[in-house]
């Protein structure tokens, strides 16, 4: 049974996302599975019949400015967790257009982060909100 | 490409009786290979060769590697290792410092400035306290992982995640005996290193290269986290007793310091934590009389490596809860006993080193106890505790001051002369050659602004070459907070001669009186000509040829340790720090939460004030984690927590506000000012949250991670504070 994870990374060579733990804890595997976040390391790839996925690479496409304020607050090190970070983030602003950082910290709680201590990250969406 | 996968002991201490292949249970095509089969020494050379490739006759650690398979997929790979059967007989193991032997050391440390059992004899006040710290596991996000193959030609490749290129590239020569222009090691993007990806790559790499050589294919190996944990490096556990005068005012007059590190099985680079630990072990205290022994054990555990700070969290968090100690048993408060007794400009370290007007501990202390106002609220939450019914939520405020020496220690930057390389290229932009990555520290974002400003240039006049080691010279390893302030300096000197040298070349050509100016990518003559950059560049080039500038790191001549006494200058300059912590913790539980870090660190020069404020939030993040919850749990030498929903790193969610407040007092022998700053905030977080817990609940705490079940421990035994004032209380009563 293919994981969504190596059908995107091997099979569609879309490497955008990645690897962190391969069992549902870090989240940097995190894809939008018809809007919402999923960890695709724990999606079997029948799950996604018909079903629209999209992945970092779309949503560099569609909302690059995201991605600069992400550089721009230090929301971005390494970049490992970046991709899950960013489609959960840009989830949380279709919902919640202008979070708290309450909201913040609840919609990400699923992805770790082990470079910025997390406040380039919150600043990033808090800036992004108000612009 | 072949899949590889790794046989793993275990077995924390063991003979290998036998390891038997059994092709037959294996996928088809799979392959298998022992330490019978290497070609040349068995051993990663890093600081010496101690270390297996494989385990050869004897394992002494769990998941110490014993044999290797590849197969054509991942999958495979992992089914043939079932393949593989291993006969042992178990031995004695030693799982902790308390095991270990102090007469077999990996490594040793001694230093004494000043005479000090006679200074204990004269104190007022002794005090003493033993601290512990765990194993930390440095939990990149990216897991290691190294493909090797073979060029048509026979020379050997190897890419993959590493800091250091070039620990890899002498491992693989000195492994396979093949001459260094036969091998390659080229670093991919690396998602995240904290240190783990200093040492242990160059054992992966062997791993990936040796299967490669073997079958004559590519092989990549990538460890899912549950074999990054068990396989690979961590902090080191460290034991460290201190004994400390004072007189009365509160000031020092005597540390004596013993420091044990639990080495694990080999050497890998556990002599020169030591030696950095051993160096930060006194902390930001002016001491007449210090003597620091330092020794690092072997035990059954796993190899300890390198994790950023590199030692000096260890020393930090003991000297820091010691100076806690030592004001709880005078009376006075946190903040007080540090100013009073906090290094200034022409103070000496144990080293004999006479520090420099870049010395800004006071100023760091000073600044975070404003920003919070540390005094009052401290004193008024002690009064909280007193006077709190039971059930009432505790609150506390913890404070740390903390230094970090930038570079290399002692010799080491003297022993590399570390080069950058610059060259024009014909189109008139300069490439640069460094061996250094970026693992999200944003080297690759500081090296072209350092560029860019010591020429007069654009980023657009720039390239810079990927850290191939068939490309760029040796400039060492991407560590000890070295890149900017080592390896930038010699980049902003080589572009700075480059420019020059062109400059000058064209005055010439154009029958120029005057000197020109170079900015913002043109070059300008005062009679108002201008020409850009490149033009000017891609002239030279065609009329003289290409023009490679190379420089290496000269360090300050008054830079020089002695390594037998440990007296002289180990760093030619320090960053400098103070942590506030705030917690609140369950009163059921004891669960603690840190609610607020305010880091105040002084860094020489923000080059990219964005970028180096995001080393102090991730590395503060990091060390509050490290003393609050992050465990390595281990029974008979075997992890218990050896997954990421077991292993607990913060989330957004468990993650305090951190506000960093940066100051400058630059430093001249860094690019425009600056220091090292990618180790100093894992100083100060652990002594500070436990300093916190402490105000809050009174519990005495003084080992790390403080778990809520060890601080229910310590709170049932009677470890709290008012114990340690009347001990002191005793001492001096008992001495009249």
């Amino acid at each position: 049974m293919a994981r969504l994870l190596d059908v995107l990374r091997e099979r569609l060579e879309l490497t955008g996302t990645k690897e962190g733990c391969g069992e549902g804890e870090c989240g940097a595997c995190t894809v939008l599975l018809e809007g919402r976040p999923v960890l695709s390391c724990l999606v079997p790839l029948v799950q996604c019949a018909e079903r629209e996925i999209q992945t970092v690479e779309g949503l560099a496409d569609s909302v690059p400015s995201f991605f600069e304020q992400f550089v721009a607050t230090g929301g971005v090190q390494c970049g490992a967790c970046t991709p899950g970070i960013v489609v959960t983030a840009a989830a949380l602003l279709v919902e919640s257009p202008k979070p708290t950082r309450d909201e913040v910290q609840k919609a990400l709680a699923g992805n770790l982060c082990r470079c910025t201590g997390y406040e380039g990250i919150i600043r990033a969406l808090i800036e992004e909100a108000g612009r | 490409m072949l899949f590889g996968a790794t046989v793993r002991s275990p077995i924390p201490h063991a003979r290998i009786d036998t390891i038997r292949w059994q092709p037959e249970k294996a996928p088809a095509g799979a392959f298998c290979l022992t330490a019978l089969d290497l070609p040349g020494p068995n051993g990663v050379l890093l600081l010496n060769d101690d270390w297996p490739i494989l385990a050869d006759n004897e394992v002494r650690h769990v998941g110490e590697p014993v044999a290797l398979v590849a197969a054509a997929s991942r999958l495979d790979a992992r089914r043939a290792l079932a393949a593989v059967e291993v006969e042992y007989t178990p031995l004695d193991s030693v799982l902790d410092l308390s095991e270990a032997d102090p007469e077999n050391p990996l490594a040793v440390i001694q230093l004494e400035h000043g005479d000090v059992e006679r200074a204990l004899g004269a104190s007022d006040v002794v005090v003493e306290g033993e601290y512990r710290t765990g194993h930390q596991e440095h939990i990149y996000i990216e897991c290691q992982a190294m493909t090797a193959w073979y060029e048509p030609d026979g020379a050997l490749v190897v890419k993959g995640s590493m800091q250091c290129p070039y620990y890899v590239h002498k491992a693989l020569v000195h492994a396979l005996e093949l001459p260094p222009e036969r091998v390659r090691a080229e670093a991919t993007v690396v998602g995240g290193g904290f240190g783990g990806k200093e040492d242990y790559p160059s054992l992966i790499a062997l791993h990936a290269a040796l299967l490669a050589k073997a079958t004559g294919r590519p092989v990549r190996i990538a460890y899912d986290r549950h074999e990054d944990i068990v396989g690979t490096t961590k902090r080191h556990p460290s034991v460290i007793r201190h004994v400390t005068g004072i007189d009365e005012q509160g000031q020092l007059m005597a540390m004596d310091v013993d420091l044990l590190l639990d080495g694990g099985s080999y050497t890998t680079l556990t002599p020169v934590v030591l030696s950095r630990a051993a160096l930060h072990a006194g902390g930001v205290y002016r001491c007449p009389n210090v003597r620091i022994r330092a020794r690092a054990l072997r035990t059954n555990t796993a190899t300890n490596g390198a994790f950023r700070g590199f030692g000096a969290p260890e020393a930090e968090f003991a000297v820091e809860r010691q100076m806690d100690r030592v004001a709880r048993a005078m009376g006075l408060d946190p903040l007080e006993i540090r100013l009073r007794n906090v290094l200034e400009e022409g103070d000496e370290l144990p080293t004999g080193q006479v520090l420099d007007d870049t010395t800004s501990a006071r100023l760091c202390l000073e600044k975070a106890a404003a920003l919070t106002d540390f005094r009052r609220r401290w004193s008024e939450l002690e009064e909280e505790r007193r006077q709190r019914a039971d059930g009432e939520p505790m609150r506390g405020l913890g404070l740390s001051a903390f230094f970090h020496g930038a570079g290399f220690t002692g010799n080491g930057e003297r022993r590399m002369r570390s080069p950058v390389k610059v060259a024009l290229r014909e189109d008139g932009r300069i490439e640069v050659f460094t061996a250094m990555i970026d693992m999200g520290q944003g080297s690759a974002v500081v090296f072209p602004q350092i560029a860019c400003e010591a020429g007069g240039l654009t980023e657009d006049d720039l390239v810079f070459a990927e850290p191939d080691t068939a490309r760029v010279p040796d400039s060492g390893p991407t560590v000890a907070s070295r890149t900017t302030m080592v390896i930038g300096r010699v980049l902003a000197e080589a572009i700075a001669e480059t420019v020059e040298l062109v400059q000058a070349w064209w005055r010439g050509t154009k029958d120029l009186e005057e000197d020109l100016t170079v900015a913002e990518g043109a070059v300008q003559s005062p009679d108002g000509s201008s020409w850009t950059w490149r033009e000017v560049a891609a002239s030279y080039v065609k009329e003289k040829g290409s023009l490679e500038v190379s420089r290496r790191y000269e360090p300050p001549a008054w830079q020089q340790l002695d390594e037998e006494t440990y007296q002289g200058v180990a760093y030619p300059t320090y960053g400098w720090g103070a942590d506030v912590v705030e917690v609140e913790v369950d009163p059921d539980t004891l669960e603690v939460k840190a609610q607020k870090v305010t880091a105040v660190c002084e860094v020489g020069k923000a080059i990219h004030p964005t970028l180096c404020a995001g080393q102090i939030e991730g590395g503060t993040l990091q060390a509050v984690s490290w003393g609050l919850m992050e465990e390595v749990k281990m029974e008979e030498g075997r992890y218990l927590n050896d997954r990421l929903a077991t292993y607990i790193i913060p989330t957004i969610g468990d993650s305090p506000e951190i506000e960093v407040h940066l100051l400058e007092q630059p430093y001249e022998g860094g690019p425009f000012g600056a220091k090292g700053v990618g180790e100093l905030p894992m100083d100060g977080g652990a002594p500070a949250a436990l300093a916190a817990v402490e105000n809050a609940t009174g519990i005495w705490a003084d080992e790390i991670p403080a778990t809520p079940e060890r601080l229910t421990a310590w709170q049932e035994a009677g470890d709290v504070v008012e114990s340690i004032a009347g001990e002191a209380t005793k001492r001096s009563s008992s001495e009249d």
